[in-house]
Protein backbone atom coordinates (compact mmCIF):
# COMPACT_ATOMS: atom_id res chain seq x y z
CA UNK A 1 0.00 0.00 0.00
CA UNK A 2 2.72 2.48 0.99
CA UNK A 3 4.52 1.24 -2.37
CA UNK A 4 1.96 2.22 -4.15
CA UNK A 5 1.12 5.37 -2.55
CA UNK A 6 5.37 6.42 -3.11
CA UNK A 7 5.02 5.36 -6.53
CA UNK A 8 2.03 7.61 -7.28
CA UNK A 9 3.40 9.95 -5.39
CA UNK A 10 6.92 10.06 -7.15
CA UNK A 11 5.14 9.88 -10.88
CA UNK A 12 2.54 12.43 -10.06
CA UNK A 13 5.55 14.82 -9.08
CA UNK A 14 7.79 14.22 -12.06
CA UNK A 15 4.70 14.45 -14.39
CA UNK A 16 3.82 17.73 -13.04
CA UNK A 17 7.59 18.51 -13.76
CA UNK A 18 6.98 18.16 -16.98
CA UNK A 19 3.52 19.14 -18.33
CA UNK A 20 0.70 20.24 -15.81
CA UNK A 21 -1.42 19.94 -18.87
CA UNK A 22 -0.68 16.32 -19.70
CA UNK A 23 -0.85 15.41 -15.62
CA UNK A 24 -4.23 16.81 -15.69
CA UNK A 25 -5.57 14.86 -18.82
CA UNK A 26 -4.02 11.69 -16.62
CA UNK A 27 -5.51 12.59 -13.23
CA UNK A 28 -8.78 13.17 -15.30
CA UNK A 29 -8.85 9.69 -16.98
CA UNK A 30 -7.35 7.82 -14.35
CA UNK A 31 -10.55 8.78 -11.63
CA UNK A 32 -13.14 9.26 -14.97
CA UNK A 33 -12.45 5.30 -15.01
CA UNK A 34 -12.60 4.60 -11.74
CA UNK A 35 -15.76 6.60 -11.22
CA UNK A 36 -17.58 4.20 -13.79
CA UNK A 37 -16.89 1.45 -11.59
CA UNK A 38 -17.37 2.93 -8.81
CA UNK A 39 -21.46 1.88 -8.26
CA UNK A 40 -20.41 -1.79 -9.03
CA UNK A 41 -17.35 -1.81 -6.89
CA UNK A 42 -19.34 -0.60 -4.08
CA UNK A 43 -22.14 -2.94 -4.18
CA UNK A 44 -19.54 -5.89 -4.77
CA UNK A 45 -17.72 -4.83 -1.51
CA UNK A 46 -20.61 -4.34 0.51
CA UNK A 47 -22.35 -7.52 -0.73
CA UNK A 48 -18.88 -9.71 0.55
CA UNK A 49 -18.72 -7.55 3.80
CA UNK A 50 -22.53 -9.24 4.30
CA UNK A 51 -21.49 -12.48 3.03
CA UNK A 52 -18.02 -12.69 5.39
CA UNK A 53 -20.01 -11.39 8.18
CA UNK A 54 -22.67 -14.20 7.78
CA UNK A 55 -19.77 -17.03 7.31
CA UNK A 56 -17.58 -16.68 10.29
CA UNK A 57 -14.05 -17.80 9.68
CA UNK A 58 -14.53 -21.03 12.24
CA UNK A 59 -17.71 -22.46 10.35
CA UNK A 60 -15.71 -22.22 7.39
CA UNK A 61 -12.79 -24.02 8.52
CA UNK A 62 -15.04 -27.14 10.06
CA UNK A 63 -16.18 -27.73 6.69
CA UNK A 64 -12.54 -27.32 4.79
CA UNK A 65 -10.48 -28.13 7.74
CA UNK A 66 -9.65 -32.03 6.62
CA UNK A 67 -8.71 -34.13 4.19
CA UNK A 68 -10.17 -36.38 0.87
CA UNK A 69 -11.84 -35.10 -1.95
CA UNK A 70 -14.72 -33.25 -0.16
CA UNK A 71 -13.24 -30.76 1.17
CA UNK A 72 -10.64 -30.66 -1.45
CA UNK A 73 -13.94 -29.40 -3.88
CA UNK A 74 -15.50 -27.05 -1.05
CA UNK A 75 -12.48 -25.16 -1.12
CA UNK A 76 -12.21 -25.12 -4.83
CA UNK A 77 -15.47 -23.66 -4.59
CA UNK A 78 -15.52 -21.41 -1.86
CA UNK A 79 -12.02 -19.92 -3.05
CA UNK A 80 -13.37 -19.28 -6.01
CA UNK A 81 -16.56 -17.08 -4.77
CA UNK A 82 -14.67 -15.29 -2.26
CA UNK A 83 -13.05 -11.61 -3.03
CA UNK A 84 -10.75 -12.22 0.52
CA UNK A 85 -8.01 -9.89 0.96
CA UNK A 86 -4.38 -11.66 1.24
CA UNK A 87 -4.63 -9.81 4.83
CA UNK A 88 -7.59 -11.55 6.03
CA UNK A 89 -6.74 -15.19 3.47
CA UNK A 90 -3.33 -16.04 4.90
CA UNK A 91 -4.31 -16.12 8.39
CA UNK A 92 -7.53 -18.04 7.65
CA UNK A 93 -5.40 -20.41 5.74
CA UNK A 94 -2.86 -20.57 8.66
CA UNK A 95 -6.17 -21.86 10.48
CA UNK A 96 -7.34 -24.25 8.30
CA UNK A 97 -3.97 -25.91 8.45
CA UNK A 98 -4.38 -26.13 12.13
CA UNK A 99 -7.64 -27.69 11.72
CA UNK A 100 -6.09 -30.53 9.69
CA UNK A 101 -6.65 -28.82 6.08
CA UNK A 102 -4.42 -30.77 3.83
CA UNK A 103 -1.69 -29.31 1.54
CA UNK A 104 -3.89 -29.79 -1.56
CA UNK A 105 -7.55 -28.30 0.73
CA UNK A 106 -4.85 -25.20 1.00
CA UNK A 107 -3.50 -24.79 -2.46
CA UNK A 108 -6.71 -24.94 -3.55
CA UNK A 109 -8.24 -22.51 -1.34
CA UNK A 110 -5.85 -20.27 -1.74
CA UNK A 111 -5.13 -20.56 -5.60
CA UNK A 112 -8.87 -20.37 -6.41
CA UNK A 113 -8.85 -17.29 -4.30
CA UNK A 114 -6.59 -15.25 -5.95
CA UNK A 115 -6.87 -16.23 -9.50
CA UNK A 116 -10.82 -16.83 -9.63
CA UNK A 117 -13.33 -14.20 -8.57
CA UNK A 118 -16.94 -15.05 -9.12
CA UNK A 119 -18.47 -11.92 -6.98
CA UNK A 120 -15.82 -9.13 -9.09
CA UNK A 121 -17.13 -11.10 -12.12
CA UNK A 122 -18.98 -8.29 -13.34
CA UNK A 123 -16.26 -5.87 -12.73
CA UNK A 124 -13.95 -8.34 -15.04
CA UNK A 125 -16.19 -8.24 -17.52
CA UNK A 126 -16.79 -4.54 -17.88
CA UNK A 127 -12.98 -4.11 -18.49
CA UNK A 128 -12.10 -7.34 -20.37
CA UNK A 129 -14.99 -8.59 -21.85
CA UNK A 130 -17.86 -11.37 -21.27
CA UNK A 131 -15.97 -14.07 -23.42
CA UNK A 132 -12.77 -13.18 -22.20
CA UNK A 133 -13.42 -12.74 -18.60
CA UNK A 134 -15.82 -15.80 -18.88
CA UNK A 135 -12.91 -17.80 -20.22
CA UNK A 136 -9.67 -16.60 -17.80
CA UNK A 137 -11.92 -17.49 -15.05
CA UNK A 138 -12.35 -21.05 -16.31
CA UNK A 139 -9.43 -21.48 -17.00
CA UNK A 140 -7.66 -20.02 -14.00
CA UNK A 141 -10.29 -22.51 -12.28
CA UNK A 142 -8.59 -25.52 -13.80
CA UNK A 143 -5.16 -24.39 -12.97
CA UNK A 144 -6.02 -23.82 -9.82
CA UNK A 145 -6.75 -27.74 -9.64
CA UNK A 146 -3.62 -28.37 -11.59
CA UNK A 147 -1.68 -26.24 -8.72
CA UNK A 148 -3.45 -27.79 -5.75
CA UNK A 149 -2.72 -31.29 -7.16
CA UNK A 150 0.81 -30.69 -7.88
CA UNK A 151 1.68 -29.27 -4.47
CA UNK A 152 -0.17 -32.39 -3.24
CA UNK A 153 3.00 -34.20 -5.11
CA UNK A 154 5.52 -32.08 -4.45
CA UNK A 155 5.00 -31.38 -0.52
CA UNK A 156 3.86 -35.13 0.61
CA UNK B 1 -26.13 -10.82 -11.78
CA UNK B 2 -25.45 -7.72 -13.81
CA UNK B 3 -27.59 -6.50 -16.91
CA UNK B 4 -25.38 -6.31 -19.98
CA UNK B 5 -23.57 -2.95 -20.28
CA UNK B 6 -23.64 -2.29 -23.92
CA UNK B 7 -22.52 1.27 -23.53
CA UNK B 8 -19.35 -0.26 -22.41
CA UNK B 9 -18.34 -2.34 -25.50
CA UNK B 10 -19.27 -0.09 -27.73
CA UNK B 11 -16.75 -0.35 -30.05
CA UNK B 12 -14.92 3.48 -30.87
CA UNK B 13 -16.42 4.96 -33.98
CA UNK B 14 -20.04 5.13 -32.57
CA UNK B 15 -20.22 7.67 -30.09
CA UNK B 16 -20.13 6.12 -26.50
CA UNK B 17 -23.09 7.05 -25.08
CA UNK B 18 -22.06 5.61 -21.48
CA UNK B 19 -21.72 7.58 -17.77
CA UNK B 20 -19.20 10.50 -17.43
CA UNK B 21 -19.59 10.75 -21.85
CA UNK B 22 -22.14 13.89 -22.85
CA UNK B 23 -23.96 13.01 -25.39
CA UNK B 24 -24.55 15.25 -28.23
CA UNK B 25 -28.43 16.00 -27.54
CA UNK B 26 -27.02 16.88 -24.13
CA UNK B 27 -30.05 15.24 -21.92
CA UNK B 28 -31.95 16.75 -18.95
CA UNK B 29 -30.36 16.55 -15.36
CA UNK B 30 -33.58 14.19 -14.77
CA UNK B 31 -33.40 12.14 -17.05
CA UNK B 32 -29.39 11.82 -16.58
CA UNK B 33 -30.17 10.72 -13.14
CA UNK B 34 -32.70 8.18 -14.31
CA UNK B 35 -30.37 6.45 -16.88
CA UNK B 36 -28.12 6.35 -13.79
CA UNK B 37 -30.61 4.98 -11.36
CA UNK B 38 -31.97 2.34 -14.39
CA UNK B 39 -28.05 1.38 -14.95
CA UNK B 40 -26.11 1.52 -12.19
CA UNK B 41 -29.26 1.35 -9.16
CA UNK B 42 -28.78 -2.59 -8.82
CA UNK B 43 -25.15 -1.90 -7.03
CA UNK B 44 -26.88 -0.01 -4.47
CA UNK B 45 -29.02 -2.75 -3.24
CA UNK B 46 -26.33 -4.31 -1.38
CA UNK B 47 -25.00 -1.13 -0.49
CA UNK B 48 -28.28 -0.46 1.15
CA UNK B 49 -28.98 -3.75 2.92
CA UNK B 50 -25.67 -3.92 4.35
CA UNK B 51 -25.68 0.01 5.90
CA UNK B 52 -29.37 -1.24 7.20
CA UNK B 53 -27.50 -4.46 8.85
CA UNK B 54 -24.86 -2.06 10.70
CA UNK B 55 -27.46 0.70 11.71
CA UNK B 56 -29.79 -2.19 13.22
CA UNK B 57 -26.99 -3.22 15.38
CA UNK B 58 -25.54 -0.06 16.20
CA UNK B 59 -29.19 1.03 17.25
CA UNK B 60 -30.75 -2.09 18.93
CA UNK B 61 -27.39 -3.82 19.82
CA UNK B 62 -26.73 -7.42 20.40
CA UNK B 63 -27.02 -8.50 16.32
CA UNK B 64 -23.33 -9.40 15.90
CA UNK B 65 -24.21 -9.87 11.70
CA UNK B 66 -24.82 -6.42 11.37
CA UNK B 67 -21.42 -5.10 13.84
CA UNK B 68 -19.29 -7.69 11.59
CA UNK B 69 -20.84 -6.70 8.43
CA UNK B 70 -20.04 -2.75 9.40
CA UNK B 71 -16.59 -3.63 10.52
CA UNK B 72 -15.57 -5.47 7.44
CA UNK B 73 -17.39 -3.24 5.03
CA UNK B 74 -15.01 -0.20 7.03
CA UNK B 75 -11.99 -2.50 6.40
CA UNK B 76 -12.79 -2.88 3.03
CA UNK B 77 -13.85 0.73 2.22
CA UNK B 78 -10.36 2.11 4.07
CA UNK B 79 -8.45 -0.16 1.65
CA UNK B 80 -10.21 1.04 -1.57
CA UNK B 81 -10.15 4.75 -0.28
CA UNK B 82 -6.90 4.91 -0.21
CA UNK B 83 -5.58 2.40 -2.89
CA UNK B 84 -7.88 3.08 -5.90
CA UNK B 85 -7.53 6.41 -6.36
CA UNK B 86 -3.85 5.79 -6.64
CA UNK B 87 -4.00 2.93 -8.52
CA UNK B 88 -6.13 4.72 -11.04
CA UNK B 89 -4.38 8.09 -11.02
CA UNK B 90 -1.12 5.92 -12.04
CA UNK B 91 -2.93 3.98 -14.80
CA UNK B 92 -3.73 7.53 -15.92
CA UNK B 93 -0.36 9.53 -16.18
CA UNK B 94 0.90 5.70 -17.58
CA UNK B 95 -1.59 6.31 -20.48
CA UNK B 96 -0.59 9.99 -21.08
CA UNK B 97 3.23 9.90 -20.87
CA UNK B 98 3.97 6.15 -21.93
CA UNK B 99 4.49 5.92 -25.60
CA UNK B 100 2.46 3.34 -27.79
CA UNK B 101 5.92 2.06 -29.81
CA UNK B 102 7.85 1.51 -25.85
CA UNK B 103 4.68 -1.16 -25.05
CA UNK B 104 4.67 -2.44 -28.41
CA UNK B 105 8.63 -3.51 -29.00
CA UNK B 106 8.44 -5.04 -25.60
CA UNK B 107 5.55 -6.65 -24.53
CA UNK B 108 3.21 -6.01 -28.04
CA UNK B 109 2.21 -9.15 -30.49
CA UNK B 110 5.86 -9.33 -31.96
CA UNK B 111 7.91 -9.63 -28.74
CA UNK B 112 9.77 -12.03 -27.63
CA UNK B 113 10.08 -14.33 -25.01
CA UNK B 114 11.06 -11.93 -22.90
CA UNK B 115 8.13 -10.27 -22.49
CA UNK B 116 6.72 -12.64 -19.98
CA UNK B 117 9.70 -11.69 -17.46
CA UNK B 118 8.43 -8.07 -18.06
CA UNK B 119 4.83 -8.76 -17.06
CA UNK B 120 6.16 -11.04 -14.18
CA UNK B 121 8.39 -8.36 -13.02
CA UNK B 122 5.16 -5.55 -13.85
CA UNK B 123 2.71 -7.95 -11.82
CA UNK B 124 4.95 -9.13 -8.95
CA UNK B 125 6.00 -6.21 -7.72
CA UNK B 126 2.89 -4.19 -7.20
CA UNK B 127 0.01 -4.59 -4.58
CA UNK B 128 -3.64 -5.34 -4.20
CA UNK B 129 -6.35 -6.80 -5.09
CA UNK B 130 -7.47 -8.22 -8.31
CA UNK B 131 -10.19 -6.07 -9.52
CA UNK B 132 -7.01 -3.10 -9.31
CA UNK B 133 -5.10 -5.46 -11.42
CA UNK B 134 -8.37 -4.79 -14.41
CA UNK B 135 -7.89 -1.14 -15.47
CA UNK B 136 -3.78 -1.62 -15.52
CA UNK B 137 -4.64 -4.88 -17.95
CA UNK B 138 -6.83 -2.57 -20.19
CA UNK B 139 -4.05 0.71 -20.39
CA UNK B 140 -1.49 -2.11 -21.03
CA UNK B 141 -3.67 -3.81 -23.87
CA UNK B 142 -4.63 -0.19 -25.28
CA UNK B 143 -0.87 0.99 -25.43
CA UNK B 144 -0.58 -2.62 -27.67
CA UNK B 145 0.72 -4.87 -25.23
CA UNK B 146 -0.88 -8.35 -26.31
CA UNK B 147 -3.45 -10.34 -25.13
CA UNK B 148 -1.74 -13.29 -24.23
CA UNK B 149 0.73 -10.98 -22.15
CA UNK B 150 -1.90 -9.14 -20.51
CA UNK B 151 -3.20 -12.64 -19.09
CA UNK B 152 0.11 -13.40 -17.89
CA UNK B 153 0.37 -10.14 -15.75
CA UNK B 154 -2.88 -10.55 -14.34
CA UNK B 155 -1.91 -14.00 -13.57
CA UNK B 156 1.10 -12.65 -11.77
CA UNK B 157 -0.40 -9.88 -10.25
CA UNK B 158 -3.37 -12.23 -8.84
CA UNK B 159 -0.76 -15.25 -7.97
CA UNK B 160 2.63 -13.61 -7.07
CA UNK B 161 2.76 -10.25 -5.48
CA UNK B 162 5.68 -9.63 -3.24
CA UNK B 163 4.33 -8.10 -0.35
CA UNK B 164 1.82 -10.52 -0.25
CA UNK B 165 4.28 -13.72 -0.21
CA UNK B 166 5.97 -11.94 2.58
CA UNK B 167 2.97 -12.07 4.28
CA UNK B 168 2.13 -16.26 3.11
CA UNK B 169 5.83 -17.15 4.38
CA UNK B 170 5.18 -16.07 7.66
CA UNK B 171 1.72 -17.98 8.10
CA UNK B 172 2.32 -20.23 5.79
CA UNK B 173 5.57 -21.33 5.48
CA UNK B 174 8.14 -20.96 3.11
CA UNK B 175 8.08 -24.22 1.89
CA UNK B 176 4.20 -23.94 1.23
CA UNK B 177 5.01 -20.55 -0.51
CA UNK B 178 8.49 -21.65 -2.57
CA UNK B 179 6.55 -24.48 -4.03
CA UNK B 180 3.34 -22.95 -4.58
CA UNK B 181 4.96 -19.81 -6.45
CA UNK B 182 7.01 -22.21 -8.29
CA UNK B 183 4.74 -24.41 -9.45
CA UNK B 184 1.55 -21.18 -10.26
CA UNK B 185 4.38 -19.68 -12.70
CA UNK B 186 4.48 -22.02 -15.22
CA UNK B 187 0.79 -22.86 -14.64
CA UNK B 188 -0.77 -19.20 -15.60
CA UNK B 189 2.19 -19.00 -18.30
CA UNK B 190 0.77 -21.67 -20.53
CA UNK B 191 -3.03 -20.66 -19.36
CA UNK B 192 -2.06 -17.18 -21.02
CA UNK B 193 -1.43 -18.77 -24.08
CA UNK B 194 -3.80 -21.81 -24.04
CA UNK B 195 -6.28 -18.58 -23.23
CA UNK B 196 -5.13 -16.62 -26.30
CA UNK B 197 -5.60 -19.86 -28.59
CA UNK B 198 -9.05 -20.27 -27.27
CA UNK B 199 -10.03 -17.16 -27.73
CA UNK B 200 -11.22 -16.32 -31.29
CA UNK B 201 -8.84 -14.41 -33.71
CA UNK B 202 -9.24 -10.89 -33.42
CA UNK B 203 -10.56 -10.36 -30.23
CA UNK B 204 -10.39 -7.14 -28.35
CA UNK B 205 -10.78 -5.96 -24.94
CA UNK B 206 -13.89 -3.45 -24.70
CA UNK B 207 -12.22 0.10 -25.41
CA UNK B 208 -14.82 1.99 -24.30
CA UNK B 209 -12.80 3.28 -20.87
CA UNK B 210 -13.54 6.94 -20.71
CA UNK B 211 -11.03 8.85 -22.71
CA UNK B 212 -9.95 6.00 -24.65
CA UNK B 213 -9.68 8.82 -27.43
CA UNK B 214 -6.85 5.44 -28.28
CA UNK B 215 -5.06 7.04 -31.41
CA UNK B 216 -6.23 10.52 -31.70
CA UNK B 217 -6.60 13.22 -28.68
CA UNK B 218 -3.70 11.99 -26.87
CA UNK B 219 -1.31 10.53 -28.94
CA UNK B 220 2.31 12.61 -29.12
CA UNK B 221 4.11 13.29 -32.08
CA UNK B 222 6.95 11.15 -31.69
CA UNK B 223 4.27 8.40 -31.69
CA UNK B 224 2.33 9.32 -34.79
CA UNK B 225 5.45 9.31 -36.64
CA UNK B 226 5.84 5.30 -35.83
CA UNK B 227 2.54 4.36 -36.35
Amino acid sequence: MEILLSITGVALLASLIASRRKTLTGIIRGLKMLWMIFPMLLGIIAGVSILLAAVPPASLARVIGGNGPLPFVIALFVGSLALIPGVVAFPLAALLRDQGASTAVLAAFITTLMMVGIFTLPLEIRFLGRRVALLRNGLAFVGSVVVAVAMAVILR
Amino acid sequence: MSEPTPEITVVMPVPPQGLGTPTASSPSARTRILRFVRRQGIWFVPVVAALALWVWSAAFGGFDLGARTGSTLYGFLKEVAIFLPAMFILVGLFDVWVPRRIVERHVGTAAGPLAIVWMLLLGTLQAGPLYAAFPVAVALYRKGASLRNVFIYLGAFSALKLPMLTFEVGFLGWRFSLARTLVTVPVFVLLAYALERLLPPGTRLPEAIPGKGLEKSTVDPAEVSHE
